[in-house]
């Protein structure tokens, strides 16, 4: 590239507790580029975008622009301000727009000094009415933004970011709220200010737009920066390898006996406005002592299928079995009756109640047995003598059994909820994304624990968003995409890799 | 840079702590519109003190005057716990008296072991049915219980005075809207002679100690606080979310509909539109001073009426505005709630971050 380097990442590292969303990344941006960064969820993109931006603060490594004059200048951490006077401007996946007010003022705001009482308004319209027609993005200025269509909210954060005099624009997954129109309208607009000297960088999971649009692609995995390479001489399935890791030794996993079905879907379907929350005809087959991995990007309609088997949602058309039996009114009281246990994905909003302690906690899904309660009294002292024993079954550490439950990390209140799902050993398990921001002990732990309701005959669903971990536990793998599983007959990494990007093999 | 932090886990002794500092620091607020008002400051808060504890009579004042509100208070910190927030105490105690009023006044007779209970079960029930239609309103159609229990309060008020000067009025009133009186085998009995203090203080004692007891060992308490705290998991766990929510909604109604009853049969004998000074509103104070526990209900409730009742007796002798009543249950309630930001949180000021 002959253009001259206009921003650059140094070794940006941030951690989360245990968890290194980024591992000493580095990035260079050349004007009139667009740079895609490529990655599967949760590979640390948006964490470094929000480190450039003056998000978060690193722990470690810096941020550099180069200023029009040449000059190179080191960005403050943590002053989102310092990015806007540096003329970098960042496009949210959330919008962060003020619904209550029309698109120019939302354009407007923070341009602003409080103590100004006269708006120069006519003069930003003007320049605003000039970029729409530079740009090609068009937004009615004078609706409320409450009223504007998504794809026109997002032209209005572009515009918004545009009226700083953007140099450079990050844009968090893009299309991802955007009809294939949209977003080929998007990135023709894009394409235009890219002539005219603008540099972008776009976070995606989607391989087609990425190799259509993009000068360079930077892919991250697990935090790390895996590659880098020039969409001119890249191939999918080499950018699908790269996103999704190379083959490695899988830990060694004893066939088991499969038993007859425990749990099926047969043309399940769940319509919801939001596609994350749909299910379009889905049928799956889970077996005793088997483990099936589904995997695909999130916001494919995983929790929907979440949702399905915990009973908070019913099947507008299908039907949902549990061992041969229909479920006629799927409640989470009922599938906890018929012996389903449930690890929910968010695990501190859906598992346990933080204000209660762990000894409640673990009762908190037998309330009703005779050991818990006696015409309606608790039994405290059998619910205490319960949780001494789980939590030395289960190595639940933290301050003791009467602590309240959101004093436990991470790892601990996830080992919290698989004892209490555990030990009504279940016939069907549910784990969405039980591993997630886990360090690596608590995870190994999940997963020996998954393994070993699996040889004790129970059928599992795995979902996960960690190909790794559907690749090393799954005893079947299958693919969520937009609302529709696919049977995933190989465990390539690459074949699986397009599968979730939604192209076929 | 101001950076605000939360601290630990908060012990029991700071729980306990908090509103008893919180009363003496109003009080010493309160100081200084009383030093405004021209009075002095020391006489004037021992009148308070003499007005509350300086003769039988003025204790059992007091005592009266924190029936209602015990009541109230339990009907706001049991429905609160589940985080079902129900600010139309006010009505329901209005419809809890006229529950009582049109058992009680002659629609039938029996003996007192039969009447009275039957009196509070009808004004209970009317109690409860009050908060039942906002909740179900809430837990059907999402509708936001603050905003239909507390405008159901001016509803019902106007519904008692269309009542009053309709089927309920007295013929013998002369005019005025006020209901026939409670019949004598319907009234709570007096507890003292020649005093007003009434037998609806030991229902509103067995009644904190219940809810105590409800709330803290059985699983409907448990359910109720799962609810409350993180209903998305209480969901995921398979607890009735709006079962428990209905629940709670008819308990907390029928507590404050016992408010109405207790004041009708125990201390005016008859219904009228100002049965009640606000007690239901003052009710929602006492359960936040209390931290929503019941027995803190009794406690809060007891300084709540000390303050009213003394400030009274001040406003008397002193010649200031027994406003000052209101004031200092105000900043009771303020310090109490800074009290306890201050024990959740530490703030830290720190130097501009590099």
């Amino acid at each position: 590239m002959e253009n001259p380097v206009i921003l650059t990442l140094d070794g940006l590292t941030k951690r989360f507790g245990a968890v290194v969303a980024n591992d000493a990344i580095d990035l260079t941006l050349h004007q009139g580029e667009v740079l895609a960064l490529l990655g599967e969820n949760g590979a640390g993109k948006t964490t470094l975008m929000n480190m450039l931006f003056g998000h978060y603060t690193p722990d470690a490594g810096h941020v550099e622009i180069v200023g029009e004059d040449g000059v190179v200048s080191r960005l403050p951490a943590g002053h989102p301000q310092a990015a806007i006077d540096a003329r970098i401007g960042m496009v949210h996946q959330h919008f962060t727009l003020a619904e209550n007010l029309s698109a120019l003022d939302n354009i407007l705001l923070g341009s602003e000094s409080l103590w100004t009482l006269r708006r120069n308004r006519r003069r930003a319209r003007t320049k605003i009415e000039a970029l729409m027609q530079d740009s090609g993005l068009i937004a009615p200025l004078d609706e409320k933004i409450g009223a504007l269509s998504v794809g026109e909210r997002q032209r209005v954060e572009i515009l918004k970011a545009l009226f700083h005099d953007a140099r450079v624009l990050v844009l968090d997954e893009p299309t991802a709220v955007l009809t294939p129109q949209e977003a080929d309208s998007l990135f023709a607009a894009l394409r235009t200010m890219v002539t005219a000297g603008l540099s972008v960088i776009f976070i995606s999971h989607k391989l087609h737009e990425v190799l259509a649009f993009s000068d360079r692609i930077a892919v991250l995995r697990h935090g790390k920066k895996v590659g880098e390479l020039t969409t001119a001489d890249a191939d999918k399935s080499q950018i699908a390898t790269l996103m999704v890791g190379e083959e490695t030794a899988l830990p060694e996993r004893k066939a088991c006996e499969v038993g007859s079905p425990v749990l099926e879907l047969s043309g399940v379907t769940v319509k919801r406005e939001n596609t994350r929350n749909s299910l379009n005809g889905v049928t799956l087959c889970v077996r005793a002592g088997e483990i099936v991995g589904v995997a695909g990007v999130s916001g494919n309609g995983q929790s929907a299928l979440a949702q399905l088997i915990s009973g908070l949602t019913r099947p507008d058309n299908g039907t949902i079995a549990l061992a041969g039996d229909v479920v006629a009114d799927p409640t989470p009281k009922g599938m906890i009756k018929a012996r389903v246990g449930r690890i929910p994905e968010d695990r501190h909003h859906d598992g346990v109640v933080g204000t209660m302690s762990v000894a409640e906690n673990l009762v908190l899904e037998r309330l009703g047995e005779p050991d818990v309660q006696r015409r309606g009294f608790l039994r405290k002292a059998k619910i205490a003598e319960h949780a001494d024993e789980l939590i030395a079954a289960y190595d639940v550490r933290g301050p003791g059994a009467e602590a309240r439950a959101a004093l436990l990390s991470g790892g601990n209140i996830q080992k919290l909820i698989l004892a209490r799902v555990l030990e009504k050993e279940p016939l069907v398990i549910l784990a969405n994304q039980p591993t997630r921001g886990l360090d690596f002990g608590a995870a190994g732990e999940v997963a020996r624990r998954l393994m070993a309701a699996r040889k004790r005959g129970a059928g599992v669903v795995l979902i996960s968003e960690d190909l790794d971990e559907v690749l090393s536990l799954a005893d079947r793998i299958v693919v969520m995409h937009d609302g529709e599983l696919i049977e995933a007959d190989t465990r390539d990494r690459a074949a699986i890799g397009l599968l979730m990007a939604g192209q076929a093999a | 840079m101001i950076v605000i932090e939360p601290r630990g886990d908060i012990s029991r002794r700071m729980q306990t702590a908090i509103p008893v500092i919180a009363a003496f620091v109003a009080l010493a607020l309160a100081a200084v519109p009383l030093a405004f008002a021209g009075a002095p400051i020391f006489p004037a808060y021992w009148q308070m003190f003499i007005g509350v504890f300086g003769s039988v009579f003025s204790f059992t004042e007091m005592l009266t005057r924190a029936t209602p509100l015990i009541f109230t208070g339990l009907a706001a910190a049991l429905a609160f716990k589940a985080r079902l927030w129900n600010i139309g105490a006010e009505g329901q105690l209005y419809l809890g008296a006229m529950g009582a009023v049109a058992v009680g006044t002659g629609l039938i007779d029996g003996p007192a072991v039969l009447m009275i209970p039957l009196v509070m079960l009808a004004g209970a029930a009317a109690g409860a049915a009050g908060m039942l239609g906002p909740a179900i309103l809430k837990t059907r159609f999402g509708a936001d219980e603050v905003v239909t229990s507390l405008l159901l309060n001016f509803i019902i008020l106007i519904f008692v005075q269309m009542m009053l000067e309709g089927p309920l009025k007295d013929p013998m009133s002369m005019g005025w809207p006020q209901s026939e009186p409670i019949l004598d085998s319907a009234a709570l009995p007096r507890l003292m002679d020649r005093m007003r203090i009434h037998s609806g203080l030991i229902v509103a004692l067995v009644a904190a100690v219940i809810a105590q007891i409800a709330l803290t060992k059985t699983t409907w308490g448990f359910k109720i606080r799962a609810v409350g705290e993180n209903a998305a998991a209480a969901r995921h766990a398979g607890i009735g979310v709006n079962r428990t929510l209905l629940g709670v909604a008819c308990v907390s109604g029928a507590l404050a509909g016992l408010a109405g009853v207790s004041e009708v049969a125990g201390l005016k004998g008859y219904l009228t539109t100002d049965l009640s000074p606000g007690y239901g509103y003052s009710g929602i104070v006492v359960a936040m001073l209390a931290g929503l526990s019941p027995i803190g209900v009794v406690i809060a409730a007891l300084y709540v009426a000390s303050v009213f009742v003394g400030a009274d007796s001040m406003s008397r002798a002193m010649g200031v505005s027994s406003f000052l009543a209101d004031l200092v249950v105000s900043l009771s309630l303020i310090s109490v709630l800074v009290g306890g930001f201050f024990a959740r949180y530490r703030i830290k000021f720190a130097g501009k971050a590099s």
